[in-house]
């Protein structure tokens, strides 16, 4: 049991070491790759927070410029454009929903929301260009007068690397109970 | 409590109670839901035969089916053995229903096909009984694709129970430059915590969004339109500003109409400018040329020219001819509501028209639009509301005075503020509890016993 931890800071190191060496050729391929997978965990558990801390502003800051957001109404919904969706949100609507959450005049905020999420099963579905797909598992638990709610699903984020850290190019939440009678939907997953 | 339900509606008042009483809830079901067209669903939710789509009449459940002929049949979704549910899928297609507890098979128009160990029943058991049956609604009648079912033998006609409400499904049709429609692009399910009449009270409500919408008028009036749109983002926040519309716009060029059996429309709302760049759109000029090139000139612009934002066919459908939305109220208790929200796609019109109509409803009958949450938010809070006793009746009176007759049997307020629509949903109401119960209603009531028990 002592040895475990040890073995896994050494692996990290080796990791870290061998990020450059990797991409320039030769070198067995997983290390990047694994090191892209913490790089993202810590951003989508960064990102969870933000939501959970009601920093909405700051969740806003994540996205590109010309990023979306979009949670579906039905479990494998091809297109955002052909089908309704809980959430569809480019930029420009985004912007609006976000501003709206801070407004003391958004009833169905009053009282807020409590949250409180978990991720896990994270994985990078493959790179894209400069980008990169995680998928992850989510719950969110939501409380709110009196009434606490359950939502689970899987995310997937476009992941670009920018200047000033890592952005969401798209985001995608696939409810597992999507298509359910639902009350009102007010807090982003 | 119950004999003379007529005591709880006085001019310009309602009582709380009609909206909290478990009792006339139940009510409600048998002699409303019991009785009336009940819309059920759109013909193109059906399109070949063995093609279903399991939904309710009030609380009941009960399957839309286009049977082997290509008829449209409504049937109750219920065995004729021991009562299970036959259809568990939301839709599909079959050949055939099968019960999956002892296998009784039905037609797709609810005759029993056949019995697993028929030689065992009784001498007197007759499968070819109409009861023996996954019952087919009383009454089903379509009117231009849409179909409403009566569970009242006889009643009005549909043509007479929706009077000129007609002319707002006309609307919804005759804009398809083909002359059809189609349901099309899923549907929302949103819920709230009251009771189902809440809902169409508020469709033609024209005094609140100033109020409950407060915060997307706020945040989509800052909105630069400076920042990055596919297009989607743009027509919501268009609706959402135009939710922001002064008291003197809904005084003066907003109308509202109410006709016979409860039903309403609000008028004279946007015109086609307001919400898509619309009539000077290359989308919207392609759309006016593929109507014009199939309906002429003249009709085509005395289409565009209706305006009629929500249309109310009580006591359960609202629809949106010019952006081609519909709604359905299912009460599920006294406290309790889901509505489900389809789209029609106008056949023959350019496809982008489609996705305007995907965008608007998202938000405007999205379960997480930036506009409906705060609707719902109101139904809630009504339904927390009610539970004081501390006012006895609500005020339904504005307008009471004003109001003035119209064309077609119907009234209208003054202008769109006008509560009149709620009030002429109440007399339908209490026309609707306090009917004398005929042969059919007996009937109807003797099915919910047996439902029940």
């Amino acid at each position: 049991m002592a040895k475990k931890p040890k073995r896994a800071q050494k692996t990290a190191v080796v990791r870290q070491r061998r990020r450059l060496p990797a991409r320039s050729g030769g070198a067995r391929i997983p290390a990047p790759r694994v090191l892209d997978l913490l790089r993202c965990e810590q951003f989508l558990l960064h990102e969870a927070r933000l939501l959970d801390d009601g920093k909405f502003d700051d969740w806003l800051a994540l996205f590109t410029p010309d990023a979306w957001y979009w949670v579906p109404s039905e479990p494998n919904q091809a297109d955002p454009f052909e089908t309704v969706s809980l959430i569809y949100d480019d930029r420009r609507l985004l912007e609006t929903r976000v501003r709206r959450l801070a407004s003391p005049r958004m009833y169905s905020q009053e009282p807020r929301s409590r949250t409180s999420r978990m991720i896990g099963n994270i994985t990078i579905e493959g790179p894209d260009g400069n980008a990169s797909i995680v998928r992850s598992k989510f719950t969110v638990i939501e409380y709110r007068r009196e009434q606490q709610r359950l939502f689970g699903g899987t995310a997937l984020h476009r992941l670009v690397q920018a200047d000033g850290g890592i952005m969401i190019a798209w985001k995608r939440v696939d409810l597992v109970n999507c298509d359910a009678p639902l009350d009102g939907i007010t807090v982003p997953f | 409590m119950t004999d003379d339900l007529s005591r709880f509606i006085r001019p310009g008042r309602v009582h709380r109670q009609i909206y909290t009483d478990p009792a006339i809830f139940e009510l409600e079901l048998q002699r409303i839901f019991g009785v009336a067209w009940i819309y059920v669903g759109h013909e193109s939710q059906v399109k070949n035969p063995g093609d279903y789509f399991r939904t309710f009449i009030g609380r009941k459940p009960v399957v839309l089916v286009r049977d082997a002929e290509g008829q449209v049949c409504v049937i109750h979704n219920q065995c004729a053995h021991r009562g299970s549910l036959v259809v568990a899928n939301d839709r599909g297609n079959t050949s055939e229903f099968q019960c999956c507890y002892h296998g009784w098979t039905y037609h797709l128009d609810g005759r029993l096909k056949a019995v697993p160990l028929q030689h065992g029943y009784p001498q007197d058991f007759d499968p070819g009984s109409p009861k023996t049956a996954m019952v087919p609604v009383t009454r089903v009648k379509s009117y231009r694709g849409f179909v409403f079912a009566s569970e009242a033998a006889d009643g009005p006609s549909l043509a007479d129970f929706l009077g000129h409400m007609t002319t707002s499904l006309d609307d919804m049709i005759d804009r398809a430059p083909d002359g059809e429609v189609e349901v099309a692009g899923g549907v929302f399910k949103h819920a709230y915590d009251g009771n189902w009449k809440l809902y169409l009270e508020n469709l033609c409500d024209a005094a609140h969004p100033l109020f409950t919408h407060r915060s997307s008028i706020d945040a989509a009036q800052q909105q630069s339109d400076e920042a990055y749109s596919n297009g989607s983002g743009e027509i919501a926040i268009r609706q959402m500003r135009q939710n922001g519309a002064p008291y003197s716009f809904w005084e003066s060029q907003v109308g509202i109409w109410t006709y016979p059996n409860g039903h309403s429309y609000l008028g004279d709302y946007h015109d086609d400018a307001k919400l898509v760049a619309a009539l000077k759109d290359p989308l919207f000029r392609d759309y006016i040329a593929a109507l014009e090139k199939k309906k002429g000139k003249a009709e085509t612009r005395r289409l565009l020219e209706v305006r009629r934002w929500n249309s109310n066919v009580y006591p359960n459908l609202s629809f949106m001819s010019q952006f081609q939305q519909l709604r359905v109220v299912h009460p599920i208790a006294v406290n309790r509501t889901v509505v489900h929200t389809y789209n029609f796609r106008l056949k023959g019109a350019p496809e982008q028209m489609f996705r305007n109509t995907i965008s608007f409803a998202n938000i405007v009958n999205g379960t997480g639009s930036l506009v409906l949450t705060d609707d719902l938010e109101i139904y809630n809070r009504i339904g927390m509301g009610l539970a004081s006793e501390g006012a006895e009746w609500i005020e339904i009176g504005r307008g009471l005075e004003s109001d003035v007759p119209d064309a077609h049997h119907g009234k209208r307020g003054r202008n769109s503020t006008s509560e009149i629509y709620i009030r002429n949903m109440l007399d339908a109401w209490v026309g609707y509890m306090t009917a004398e119960p005929s042969a059919a209603g007996r009937e109807g009531l003797g099915g919910e016993i047996r439902a029940a028990s």
